[in-house]
């Protein structure tokens, strides 16, 4: 069975992997538009380009998901047609998604088998599996306990888990969508390696990502989208980081941020021994510290799911918690009464939050609904005692989008019309025209094409430069590395350390996100 | 194929004519619904029997609301349905309402009195057939303790039980009743589940004849009776076939009879006041093939006795709902 | 993206659907052998070519604006309040109560008082199951649904045992007295030459509920009340960023949800049985959930909505009346629209989205 493949696999010098003329909209919106790549077999085919430039829509018409509207995909010089994912598995194709699709209370081994069980009965085929699975980790040095509960293992191995199951089922074309969100530096790094030996192996790989570094680092050939086309295909070697983000938003883009040195003033900001234990008894923060002075941003690093998220909840006053807050020398209260949102604004704290579709915005309010959010009780948007002044946030709405250049201006669309950027913009505008003393920003261009991303750190920047203290928390290094003043490493609830960026590198940074402290410095 | 033509054509003149007069009597059901094996359905049985010998036809709606009582009233008198009879005490305060706006039509109520010219108020005297059923359960019985088990707990099924009691008494002063009623609400009058239980509590405690005065309820009780091998008395129609020797007999309130008197008169119904008891055939004992071995001689004996006492005024059995009170317990 | 045009998804969804639930009805009716179309005819004579039939129309729909306005409310905060029921029939004991033991001069204070007692008691049905939620995590559904019963019970060992005047034989309050009787349509548009909505419930509530319409559709999108619940029915994450209490909202808006369905009782107990009767409520509270769904929770949907289950309710008399379909079929078909306008939605949605997506793509 697999030998058979193997050969004709070998036979041919067609390309693993050819699309021709694919074409496939929804309603009005053109996603796909007239595109044709081809995939030579034993490469890494990198694929990039902004939010909603037609990535995923593309590897969910090779998956089976979507039907095309027009095209030809051949699969090793031969013509195919894929229904549904089955028939992608058939034809050799597994796909790694963004969010695994595992099942927590399964072993590795229930849960590479799952969906191919190949029977009525559960042990045979189990068995059939460890014998393969072992073969396939030494093959592929992909190191996973087969008898370890996914919900036990880190992030990292889950992802081997997601590998190994499309191995399981004889994929020879493996698609990556976004595979290092969630991966701390060095765990990425795990992957990349995996991935040259799979290729060495003869597997072809497309790999999905808006990362230039990991484009031109693991990539042999890159195909650059935008607005549904294909912009340009070309050999990795023979391009630069400039070159893409140009072929990808349209214009020339500043990659690094330029801004001044900071002029750091008083301390605004300052956090004591901040501690907080879930409902299920676990600490989340075990004693965080740390100060942010005016005219300068703070920026923590780490991987996600180390206490950040928790330090921004209770900074804006959406988690109790227990130790000190001072914000211009006054103490807030972190639990009770006056420990909310709308506390904490009043306070002069602003909050870009990490999640903006779930947390900073209602998807389903239009745009100027958005706009006052969380400030919806102020005097200015009050007609009188009773009734709201619409009209009132309407006209400031129409405003704020034109000085933000958010995109299409329409305060009466909802907010889930809008792309991830626009929306991103309608929240740092939201927050940042309150002229705060302190701003909370959480993954402010998590999701957010190369165009906005520019837009909004400049804001961020000019916040800093008018004065203000912003506490920044990315899990995008580049982005710490790029914006900070001075930088602070989260690992398990506690700061780990803190950094002044033009001293530091990648790898110290990575060292202490993975927990490791001491050598380094 | 005449069938659906048939309705069809009817259903397009009716709706044609539904505004205009129509001069066929009209029955309307309480909220209970017409298939209750009980007191509507003693009603209905009577309509049709009309209907069966003078082969004319009659409008009937099962009410689905508290608010469509005024409704179908003044809808089917609109319409000139004549007379329309209702069933039930809860029409009570509607009709008083609804008569005088429609003079020419007559109306009959049963179980309820409504004081207006062009209502015919008929009401049973309950009591005079519980004591009758009161005393041939006293003389079936070995134990000396014998049941009864009522509907929804109004004054109306006290009376029954007062009578019953009344009658049980006076063939054994010594003799035991054990009074259950099912529940204070509607819900009391179609619970045979609830009876069957309660049936069985009463025979735990020794009674060996139940009588239920209960509405759909007394199914149950009277199935339970029939299982455990002791006598029960049925209420309202005759329910001695349902279950052949095990059925000592019934108290037959001839609501049919009542509802078959009004709508043979038809349109010239006598009003007024008209009390169904012992005297004019209203109320009585069942005797069929399905009790013939059950009553002795001497039982039909006393019982007849009784009822000419009580026909001719002889005797007189206490009405609970004339003091709200029960002489005995 | 918007999928299809607003008019579509207010108007058409809606019509298709009733449509469906007519076209099954029918063949239902087909069934029995009786004629469709013949019984539509006389549910709409019956219904609305008669002021009497306006005036049944309009007392039912008056039930269904309040019981569908209470659950719209809650629908916003994402809170599905069955206990509708439970709440109406606490609002009759507090109509009742008000009406009989305090001596109103005139029915437009006894209304005042009235509504304002029903508000109070089915707001404080509605409490516990919404501190039950918001403080304890139980379920919405579950103790609402649970709370009918026990209103159920309750009223029924007031009635029984409390409020029954002597020697009666309903478990019903006494007749209100004569200044508390609220004005009927009759009273109010007859002249002397015509007589209209003879005999029909219909009174002054309806205008309440029009009104009720109008301060909820304030409520819910003109007040910062209305603008927190609808923020915390989209998204409870965001409302706790935006500072907004979550069990301060669970709360008032089943507050606000319970008065609603409370001031049902103003329209049967004080409007129509001028007394309070065991089973006043006849499932219109849940009748208020079909309503909501149908009616986006939307007022003016709502409003709507509520006439067409009042036409429904009261068609259905006239079928009872003048065909040999049984009661029960009857429920049938008002069951049918029930599911197709709530609960089978997006049957009809779906289609019509994908329909709408390939005319705008040919356009």
């Amino acid at each position: 069975m697999q030998g058979g493949k193997e050969k004709g696999r070998q036979d041919t010098a067609a390309p693993a992997i050819e699309l021709r003329g694919i074409s496939k909209a929804f309603g009005a919106v053109q996603a796909n538009k007239d595109i044709s790549i081809s995939v030579q077999p034993g490469t890494i085919h990198g694929i990039i380009g902004e939010n909603g430039a037609g990535k995923s829509t593309l590897m969910s018409i090779l998956y089976g998901f979507y039907k095309a509207d027009a095209g030809e995909i051949f699969i090793r010089g031969k013509k195919v047609q894929i229904p549904d994912s089955q028939a992608a598995i058939a034809t050799g194709i597994g796909m790694v998604f963004q969010h695994f699709k595992l099942v927590d209370n399964f072993t590795v081994l229930e849960n590479v088998i799952l969906g191919a069980e190949g029977g009525a009965l559960l042990r045979p085929s189990l068995a059939k599996a460890r014998k393969i699975l072992t073969e396939l980790e030494r093959e592929y040095e992909l190191h996973v306990d087969p008898d370890a509960l996914i919900s036990e293992i880190g992030v990292g191995k889950q992802q081997r888990v997601e590998i190994l199951k499309a191995l399981y089922r004889q994929a020879d074309i493996l698609i990556l969508d976004e595979p290092t969100g969630v991966l701390t530096p060095a765990e990425a790094d795990q992957l990349f390696r995996i991935l040259d030996r799979l290729k060495a192996e003869g597997k072809t790989i497309i790999l999905i990502t808006h990362k230039l570094r990991e484009i031109m680092e693991a990539t042999d050939t890159v195909s650059v989208m935008r607005r549904g086309e294909m912009t340009a295909t070309v050999k990795t070697a023979e391009t630069s980081p400039e070159e893409l983000a140009e072929l990808m938003v349209g214009r020339k883009v500043l990659l690094r941020v330029d801004k001044a040195p900071a002029k750091p003033g008083d301390k605004i900001l300052e956090v004591e021994n901040l501690r907080v234990v879930d409902d299920k008894g676990v600490a989340r923060l075990k004693g965080v510290s740390l100060d942010v002075c005016a005219g300068e941003i703070l920026g923590i690093a780490g991987v996600a799911g180390n206490g950040q998220s928790e330090l921004l909840e209770v900074l804006g006053g959406m988690l109790g918690a227990t130790g000190t807050i001072r914000v211009n020398g006054q103490p807030l209260p972190l639990a009770g009464k006056g420990a909310d949102g709308r506390a904490r604004r009043a306070a002069g704290i602003a909050h870009v939050p990490e999640d903006r579709q779930r947390k900073g915005l209602i998807m389903d309010f239009m745009a100027w609904e958005n706009m006052a959010f969380g400030y919806h009780h102020d005097a200015a948007y009050q007609s009188n005692s009773v009734l709201m002044d619409n009209g009132a946030i309407q006209r400031e709405t129409a405003a704020k989008m034109e000085r933000f250049d958010v995109r299409p201006p329409a305060p009466r669309l909802f907010a889930r019309n809008f792309s991830g950027g626009n929306q991103q913009k309608i929240v740092v505008a939201r927050e940042i025209e309150r002229n705060p003393d302190v701003l909370l920003v959480g993954q402010p261009t998590r999701g957010v094409d190369i165009g906005a991303i520019e837009f909004i750190h400049r804001q961020l920047i000019a916040l800093r430069d008018a004065g203000k203290a912003i506490l920044l928390v990315s899990v995008e290094l580049d982005e710490i590395m790029s914006l900070s003043d001075r930088i602070a490493v989260m690992f398990d609830g506690q700061v780990m350390g803190e950094r002044l960026p033009h001293e530091t590198n990648e790898t110290e940074l990575g060292l202490l996100m993975a927990g490791i402290r001491g050598e380094a410095a | 194929m005449t069938f659906v033509h048939k309705f069809l054509s009817t259903a397009a003149a009716l709706a044609l004519s539904a505004g205009a007069a129509l001069s066929e009597p009209a029955l309307i059901f309480d909220l209970g619904g017409k298939f209750d094996k009980s007191f509507n359905e003693a009603a209905f049985n009577g309509a049709k029997r009309w209907a069966d010998e003078s082969g004319g036809t009659f409008r009937e709606i099962e009410l689905q609301s508290e608010a469509q009582r005024e409704q179908a009233l003044r809808r089917f008198a609109e319409a000139g349905a004549n007379p329309i009879v209702m069933t039930g005490f809860a029409f009570g305060n509607v009709l008083g309402e609804v008569a005088p706006d429609y003079p020419d039509t007559k109306f009959a109520i049963i179980d309820m009195v409504v004081d207006a010219p062009n209502v015919r108020s008929v009401v049973f005297n309950e009591h005079e057939g519980s004591y009758l059923v009161g005393m041939m359960a006293a003389m079936a019985s070995t134990s000396g303790t014998v049941g009864f088990i009522g509907g929804m707990d109004i004054p109306l099924i006290r009376k029954f039980a007062c009578g019953y009691v009344q009658g049980v008494k006076a063939v054994n002063p010594d003799a035991t009743v054990i009074q259950n009623m099912t529940g204070t609400t509607p819900a009391a009058w179609n619970d045979p589940v609830k009876g069957s239980e309660l049936t069985k509590a009463q025979i735990s405690q020794g009674a060996d004849v139940v009588y239920a005065a209960a509405g759909g309820t007394g199914v149950g009780v009277l199935q339970t009776a029939a299982d455990e091998n002791i006598l029960s008395i049925g209420v309202d129609s005759n329910q001695n076939y349902m279950h052949p020797g095990k059925v000592l007999t019934s108290m037959m309130k001839r609501v049919d009879n009542a509802v078959y008197e009004a709508m043979k008169m038809g349109e010239n119904l006598e009003t007024g006041f008209n009390v169904m008891g012992v005297a004019n055939g209203g109320i009585d004992y069942a005797m069929d093939e399905h009790n013939a071995p059950l009553v002795s001689d001497e039982m039909k004996a006393a019982v007849d006795g009784a009822k000419d006492q009580i026909a001719s005024g002889a005797l007189a059995v206490h009405d609970y709902m004339s003091d709200n009170a029960c002489p005995v317990e | 993206m918007q999928k299809m045009p607003a008019w579509a998804d207010a108007i058409l969804v809606p019509l298709i659907s009733l449509l469906l639930a007519a076209l099954l009805s029918g063949l239902v009716i087909i069934g029995i052998g009786e004629d469709p179309i013949a019984a539509f005819k006389l549910m709409v004579d019956g219904a609305l070519m008669r002021s009497a039939g306006w005036g049944y129309t309009l007392y039912y729909a008056t039930n269904f604006m309040f019981t569908g306005l209470a659950v719209a409310v809650a629908f916003h905060a994402r809170m599905f309040n069955i206990g509708g029921e439970g709440q109406a029939m606490l609002g009759g004991l507090g109509v009742a109560l008000a009406c009989l033991y305090v001596p109103w001069p005139h029915w437009s204070l006894a209304i005042l008082g009235s509504c304002l007692a029903a508000m109070l008691f089915g707001a404080a049905w509605a409490l516990i199951p919404a501190w039950l939620q918001a403080k304890r995590g139980s379920h919405i559904v579950i103790t609402t649904i649970m709370f009918n019963f026990i209103a159920a019970s309750l009223l029924n060992y007031l009635l029984v045992n409390v409020l029954r005047p002597q020697g009666a034989m309903d478990p019903a309050t006494a007749k209100f007295p004569e200044p508390t009787h609220l004005p009927t349509f009759r009273d109010m548009f007859s002249t002397s030459e015509t007589i209209l909505f003879r005999g029909s419930p219909a009174n002054v509530s309806f205008f309440f509920a029009v009104l009720a319409c109008v301060l909820v559709w304030l409520l819910i999108w003109r007040t910062r009340l209305g603008y927190d619940i609808r923020a915390f029915g989209h998204s409870e994450p965001a409302a706790q960023y935006a500072g907004i209490s979550p069990v301060r909202i669970t709360v008032v808006a089943l507050l606000i949800s319970g008065a609603l369905a409370g001031l049902m009782a103003v329209n049967t107990t004080q409007g129509e049985a001028e007394r309070l009767i065991l089973n006043s409520t006849e499932g219109a509270g849940f009748i208020g959930i079909a309503v909501a769904l149908m009616g986006r929770s939307h007022p003016l949907g709502v409003f709507l909505a509520a006439i067409l289950f009042g036409f429904l309710y009261q068609g259905g008399a006239e079928l009872a009346l003048w065909t040999n379909i049984p009661r029960e079929l009857i429920v049938v078909i008002q069951a049918l629209v029930i599911l197709f306008t709530g609960a089978l939605d997006n049957m009809v949605r779906m289609p019509l989205e994908r329909l709408f997506l390939s005319l705008r793509r040919e356009g």
